[in-house]
C-alpha cells in the first residue's frame, strides 16, 4: 500500500512536497530521510509547479500541483529558480496569488553551534505578504516621476493581525508588537495600526506594543532580546525578516511558513538554488529541515517537532559534521546521516 | 590616521549650477550639477556667527544647554537664536517664526522634535522650506564603545524629500487606503551627485546604491538608473547595488564591507538606525540635513528620549558631535578639532559612560569631564585658534 511498516496504526498525514530547482532536490531527499528516521507520520506527495499557460492565456501552477495543495492543505517547497526571459511572473508570486498566501512566518531562534555576534535572538516576524508596497502599482506621471502606489486595507490588515495575536496564543508567545511608520504614512500605517489595536481586544491574554520601524531597526541590532512577536506590512517585514534573518546565521539556516485562506500552509526555504553546488551532495538542509519543523508543529506533531529540531541543534553544536557553510567540510549526506542517526538515538 | 581627523566631514554648504546646455532628459543625458564651495553664512558683529537654536522635546534641551555651556567655556564665536519648535507648538505662527528664523541664519542645531499624532499631517517644515535634500550620517566604530561590531565606517546619504515620505495618501473607498512613492528623476541625481561627489571628496572607494528595484521597477529602478548615470561620471569610484534586505543582512554579519551608502528617503531611515544601533546607539551618532543655502545639524537618529528626559542620563556625544560638525561647517575648524578630541576621549573613559553604554556615568559628570579635558589643553591665544 506504499505507507511503511511502523504507519499502518497511525494517522498518516499527506503533505505536498516541490522540491523545487537547484540544490531542491538534494535537500529535500535529506528531509524525506530523517522524517523517515524519525518515523513522522507523513507521507509525501512530490509535485512540481513550473508555470504552465492556462486555458485563456494566464499562467498558472500545473493543475496537479494546485488539486495537490487544496486537498493535502499542507506543502514543503525548496528553492524555485527565477527565470528571467520566460515570460511568466516569478513562481513565488504565483504560488502566493493562487492559494492567497497572506501570512509570512518567520521564526528566528539563534543556534547553539553556529556562532554570530548575537546569542540570545528568540523572536518571529509575521510579515502581511499580499499588499502594501508590493502591489505592483507603479506609474511613470511624467517623464521623470515616477509614483508606486502602496495600498493597505482593512481586510488584509485585520486579517494578518488576527494570524499574529492566534499564533501568540497557540505558541505561548507573550507579546505582539506592530511595526509602523505611522508619524509619517498616517493614513495607510494608521490604518493597518488601528486594526492592529482592535484584534488585540480580543487577546487580552497576549501583550500588545506598537513600536516604529525605525526604532524597531535601532534595537534589533543592540538588544533583539527583547522582542517577541512582529506584525506589520509587506516592506517593512520584508526588510525586517531578512534582517533577522542575519542575526542567526542567514538565509541557509532560516525556516519559513507561508499562510493563506482556506487552510492552505506552504512551509519553505528562502535561500536560493545554489547551482554552483547543485548535484554536488554540497548542500546545507537545515533551512529546509527547520521549516519542515514548523510545518509539524504546525499539524500539532509536537513530539517529532522536537526530536528533529533537537537532533539538527544538536549535530550543529557538536560541529564535528558540518557542511561548508556552517564551517565544515562534510557532505549533505553525512550532516543528514548524522541527524539520522541522533533522531534514532533517541527512541 | 587619528580618530578626529577621520570623523570631521570636511562639507561645505553647496551650492547647485546645471551646466548652460542642459537637454531635455528623456535622451539620457544627465543633468550635471556642478559644485562649488561656498562662503558659509556671514560672520556678523565683529567674527561672530550666528546659529538658530531648535531645543525640540524630550533630552534636545537638556542635551542642547550643554552645548551652549560648553561653547561658552571654549569662548567659540557662535550666539544662538533660540526659536520654540517642539509638539506643543501647535501655532503655524510659531513655525513660520522658526522658519523665518533659519532662512536668516541658514545655520541650525537641533533636538528631535515629537510628531503629535493629533496635528493633521503637515509637511516636516525643514525639508520643504529648506529643500534639506541630503541627510548625511557617517557612522563609524568609536574607541572605547563596547560593541559587536568592530571596524565599521559607513557613510549613509539619504535622499530627504521624497520617496515614500510624500506625503500623499487618500482612501478611495472606506477600508482601502493608497500611499504615494514618488521617485523623480531630478531628485534621484541629485542625490547621487551629492553622493558622488562627497565620496571623491573624502577619498572613498565605493558608493553602493540601497534599492528594491526588483519589486518597485519603475521608482526604485528610477532611482538606480540614475545613479548609474552619475557613477559613469566618477570611474575612480566604484559603484554598487545592493537590494535592501539583502543589505540588513549584511549590515549586522558584515558591516565593513559598506564604504559609502546611497539610498531614497525610507531606506535611509531603516540603515541609518541599523547602523546607528551596530557602533553603539542613538547617544553616539550625529546627523546632518543639507541643502543648497541651508543646513541643519541634529542626532543621526530622530529619537526624542521621552523616557530619560530630566534625569541627566541621557549621551550627549551624538549631540556635542553635531555641534562639532556645525563647527567645521562655519569654518571654526579647531574650535570643532578641540572640541572633538575631548569628546571622543571622554567616551573612551568607560568609568564615566553613559546608562546607554551600560555605564552609570550622567550627562554632567560627562560634560564636566569634557571641559577638563579641553582645560588639559592648556590656555589658547585667539592665534592658536
Amino acid at each position: 500500500s506504499g505507507h511503511l511498516p511502523w504507519q499502518h496504526h497511525v494517522f498518516i498525514q499527506t503533505v505536498t512536497l516541490i522540491p523545487g530547482d537547484g540544490i531542491g532536490p538534494e535537500i529535500s531527499t535529506a528531509v524525506m530521510k530523517i522524517f523517515e528516521a524519525a518515523k513522522a507520520p507523513i507521507q509525501w506527495e512530490e509535485r512540481n509547479v513550473t508555470a504552465i499557460k492556462g486555458p485563456g492565456g494566464r499562467w498558472m501552477i500545473p493543475p496537479e500541483a494546485k488539486e495537490s495543495m487544496n486537498k493535502n492543505k499542507i506543502g514543503l517547497k525548496g528553492p524555485l529558480k527565477t527565470p528571467i526571459a520566460a515570460g511568466h511572473p516569478s513562481m513565488n508570486l504565483l504560488l502566493r496569488k493562487t492559494f492567497d498566501l497572506y501570512a509570512n512566518v518567520r521564526p528566528c531562534v539563534s543556534i547553539e553551534g553556529f556562532k554570530t555576534p548575537y546569542t540570545d535572538v528568540d523572536l518571529v516576524t509575521i510579515r502581511e505578504n499580499t499588499e502594501g508596497e508590493y502591489s505592483g502599482i507603479e506609474h511613470l506621471i511624467v517623464d521623470g516621476v515616477v509614483q508606486s502606489i502602496k495600498l493597505i486595507t482593512e481586510e488584509a490588515s485585520r486579517r494578518i493581525a488576527e494570524y499574529a495575536f492566534e499564533y501568540a496564543r497557540n505558541n505561548q508567545r507573550t507579546s505582539v508588537t506592530a511595526v509602523h511608520k505611522a508619524n509619517i504614512m498616517r493614513m495607510s500605517d494608521g490604518l493597518f495600526l488601528r486594526k492592529c489595536r482592535e484584534v488585540a481586544e480580543n487577546y487580552k491574554d497576549v501583550k500588545f506594543t506598537e513600536m516604529y520601524l525605525d526604532t524597531v531597526c535601532l534595537n534589533m541590532v543592540q538588544d533583539p532580546s527583547h522582542f517577541d512577536v512582529l506584525v506589520m506590512p509587506n516592506l517593512y517585514g520584508d526588510i525586517l525578516s531578512d534582517l533577522c534573518a542575519g542575526l542567526i546565521g542567514g538565509l541557509g539556516v532560516t525556516p519559513s511558513g507561508n499562510i493563506g485562506a482556506n487552510g492552505v500552509a506552504i512551509f519553505e526555504s528562502v535561500h536560493g538554488t545554489a547551482p554552483d553546488i547543485a548535484g554536488k551532495d554540497l548542500a546545507n538542509p537545515t533551512a529546509l529541515l527547520l521549516s519542515a519543523v514548523m510545518m509539524l508543529r504546525h499539524m500539532g506533531l509536537h513530539g517529532h517537532a522536537k526530536k528533529i529540531e533537537t537532533a539538527c541543534f544538536d549535530t550543529i553544536r557538536d560541529e564535528k559534521v558540518l557542511t561548508k557553510d556552517l564551517g565544515g567540510n562534510a557532505k549533505c549526506s553525512e550532516f543528514t546521516a548524522d541527524i539520522c542517526r541522533r533522531v534514532q538515538d533517541m527512541d | 590616521m587619528s580618530i578626529a581627523a577621520r570623523s570631521a566631514p570636511v562639507l561645505f554648504s553647496t551650492r547647485l549650477q546645471p551646466w548652460t546646455g542642459l537637454k531635455s532628459s528623456a535622451n539620457n543625458v544627465s543633468l550635471r550639477f556642478k559644485y562649488q564651495s561656498t562662503n558659509p553664512p556671514p560672520a556678523k558683529y565683529g567674527g561672530r556667527h550666528t546659529v538658530t537654536l531648535i531645543p525640540g522635546d524630550g533630552i534636545g534641551p537638556e542635551l542642547l544647554n550643554h552645548v551652549r555651556e560648553l561653547f561658552r567655556f571654549c569662548c567659540v564665536p557662535v550666539d544662538f537664536e533660540v526659536v520654540r519648535v517642539d509638539s506643543s507648538a501647535s501655532s503655524e505662527d510659531d513655525i513660520n517664526n522658526a522658519v523665518t528664523a533659519i532662512k536668516r541664519n541658514g545655520v541650525a542645531l537641533k533636538g528631535n522634535i515629537e510628531t503629535n499624532h493629533n496635528l493633521p499631517p503637515s509637511h516636516n517644515p525643514g525639508t520643504i522650506c529648506f529643500d534639506l535634500y541630503a541627510n548625511v550620517m557617517h557612522c563609524q566604530s568609536l574607541p572605547g564603545v563596547p560593541t559587536r561590531h568592530k571596524d565599521i565606517d559607513v557613510i549613509i546619504i539619504r535622499e530627504n524629500t521624497e520617496g515614500e515620505y510624500s506625503s500623499l495618501e487618500h482612501e478611495n473607498v472606506p477600508g482601502v487606503v493608497e500611499s504615494l512613492k514618488i521617485i523623480t528623476r531630478v531628485n534621484s541625481l541629485r542625490i547621487a551627485e551629492y553622493a558622488f561627489n562627497l565620496a571623491r571628496e573624502k577619498g572613498r572607494r565605493k558608493v553602493t546604491a540601497v534599492h528594491k528595484a526588483n519589486i518597485m521597477k519603475l521608482g526604485d529602478g528610477l532611482f538606480l538608473q540614475c545613479c548609474k548615470e552619475v557613477a559613469a561620471g566618477y570611474p575612480d569610484i566604484t559603484f554598487d547595488k545592493m537590494i535592501v534586505d539583502n543589505t540588513t543582512m549584511q549590515l549586522v554579519s558584515k558591516p565593513q564591507q559598506f564604504d559609502v551608502m546611497v539610498m531614497p528617503n525610507l531606506y535611509g531611515n531603516v540603515v541609518s538606525n541599523v547602523c546607528a544601533g551596530l557602533v553603539g546607539g542613538p547617544g553616539l551618532v550625529p546627523g546632518v540635513n543639507y541643502g543648497k543655502d541651508y543646513a541643519v545639524f541634529e542626532t543621526a537618529t530622530r529619537n526624542t528620549g521621552k523616557n530619560i528626559a530630566n534625569k541627566n542620563i541621557a549621551n550627549p556625544t551624538a549631540t556635542l558631535l553635531a555641534s562639532c560638525l556645525m563647527l567645521d561647517h562655519l569654518k571654526l575648524r579647531a574650535y570643532a578639532k578641540m572640541i572633538r578630541k575631548a569628546v571622543l576621549k571622554t567616551l573612551s573613559e568607560t568609568q564615566l559612560q553613559t546608562a546607554d553604554l551600560g555605564g552609570q556615568g550622567t550627562t554632567s559628570e560627562v560634560a564636566h569631564s569634557i571641559m577638563q579635558e579641553i582645560q588639559r589643553g592648556g590656555p589658547r591665544t585667539s592665534e592658536q585658534i
